[in-house]
């Protein structure tokens, strides 16, 4: 039977130990976003032996291109993306320190290995609940690359932000079923 | 001949894409509503529960229901006796679109194929003009976004696979899919014409309202037999398993090639924002 489980950012190896898949979580704290082109960008800085923009260690990457904000606002419409897009750059991102990553879907086998080696986990939030998702978002700012637009890196502060564990540090997987 | 000002498709368009993203229609709450009773299990109710939330929210806040806007794609059915004045109609249709996207506050995620470059106005619209008899304009506009695009899925299929051929490429391209295209999706299917042909017709088939069966009985027939199969997946509300996979299977068909049988499956989210309006 899963449980809710509140958990503040960043991650520790401590607070993450004992989550299992299915269970429901509230982050808070900091989460940093993060998609397919601001992936790209910080994978060839690691290529080429560069910092990245941000200190990941310890650190939630959320998958989200969020829609502009009206005024008065901190963000927009804010649910997650399909993260198998960014698979090809997750496991170097973990082996760097990162311990959490955001998304929607299933992730491939060396993303599932990485998680486990680097003891990460990987939640999902609801697909299409961006409008729900933006009330748990109090604060966004861009910290990276702002020509990106919707694509920047923003630096979010969350407040009870729900998620639910789809890979737990023992690689285990909510998706993995026979259908 | 009926005189349509330019000025009017601009405003129109503007505003479907507007409507599209911030009010869920009426068919798909009601679909979600009826799926908890289908659930049992709490993850899947879980989930449709924040799904009826996040339209009430949308709608009352004047926020998109979900980040991704999607590309605005238009069937435009144009009556031959409507004479339209003031303009380039295409050029219109984007400029709806640029107006649209500004004045909500909706995510721009049109971008080059190659450099990914964002031309930073969701232009250009996906358009399809259609010539009918009568001197009106429908425009159907669907914000299409592109997690459930991505799994979507063509097959010229050989003629003798038959029905039985068809029903297994579309329960097949909807178990692959699984969690990716935001279940519970609602499935386009195209059998027949051409290769882009039957792609257009799963597109078109995508703006039907839940419930709504196919005229030709035999075809009615086969829409809710893949539903059932597909509900049978157990992939569930968001792939946490269940049995709401799908809300609804639509099939569109017009005749093919002796040779060939092609079929295109287009998934929509859950969501499946389209409007319409007729002028």
């Amino acid at each position: 039977m899963s449980k809710i489980i509140r958990l503040e950012t960043p991650l520790t190896l401590k607070n993450i130990k004992l989550l299992q898949i299915g269970d429901k979580i509230l982050l808070n704290g900091i989460l940093y976003t993060g998609r397919d082109a601001a992936h790209k960008r910080m994978y060839e800085l690691i290529l080429q032996g560069n910092d990245l923009p941000i200190d990941i260690k310890g650190q939630v990457i959320y998958y989200v291109g969020p829609t502009p904000p009206r005024p008065g606002k901190a963000i927009g419409s804010a649910g997650p993306t399909t993260s198998y897009r960014m698979d090809y750059f997750a496991p170097e991102l973990i082996e760097l320190g990162l311990k959490g990553m955001i998304g929607k879907g299933p992730r491939s086998q060396q993303v599932i290995n990485a998680i486990k080696k680097y003891k990460a986990v990987y939640f999902a939030a609801t697909g299409g609940a961006g409008a729900l998702i933006s009330k748990k978002i109090k604060k966004a700012e861009i910290v990276a690359y702002p020509d990106l637009g919707a694509e920047a890196i923003y630096k979010l502060e969350v407040e009870n932000f729900p998620v639910i564990v789809i890979n737990d540090i023992h690689g285990n997987d909510l998706y993995y079923r026979k259908y | 001949m009926r005189e349509i000002l330019i000025d009017i498709i601009i405003s129109s368009v503007r505003n479907l894409c507007i409507d599209a993203n911030y009010n869920l229609n009426a068919d798909l709450l009601n679909a979600y509503k009826r799926s908890i009773d289908q659930e049992g299990s709490e993850g899947a109710k879980g989930v449709l529960n924040e799904l009826i939330e996040n339209a009430l929210i949308a709608k009352e806040d004047q926020i998109p229901l979900c980040q991704d806007c999607g590309l605005a794609v238009i069937f435009m059915d144009i009556g031959q006796d409507v004479h339209i004045t003031g303009g380039d109609l295409r050029e219109a249709v984007n400029e709806g679109v640029r107006q649209g996207y500004k004045d909500g506050y909706l995510r721009k995620s049109s971008c080059h194929p190659f450099t990914r470059e964002n031309t930073n106005d969701n232009t250009p619209a996906i358009i399809h003009f259609n010539i009918v008899p009568g001197d009106k304009i429908s425009i159907k506009l669907a914000a299409k976004g592109g997690g459930s695009e991505n799994m979507s899925r063509i097959a010229m299929l050989v003629p003798a696979e038959g029905i039985k051929g068809v029903k297994k490429f579309v329960v097949n391209t909807v178990r692959d899919a699984g969690a990716n295209p935001c279940p519970p999706t609602i499935i386009g299917v195209g059998i027949g014409g051409t290769f882009e042909h039957s792609a257009i017709l799963s597109k078109k088939a995508l703006m039907r309202e839940i419930g709504v069966r196919n005229p030709d009985q035999a075809l009615a027939e086969i829409e809710v037999e893949i539903l059932k199969e597909i509900n049978h997946l157990g992939i569930g509300p968001m792939g946490y398993g269940g049995a709401v996979t799908s809300l609804d299977v639509f099939i569109e068909t017009v005749p093919c090639h002796i040779a060939s049988l092609p079929v295109a499956v287009n998934i929509n989210c859950h969501s499946a924002r389209h409007k319409e309006i007729i002028i």
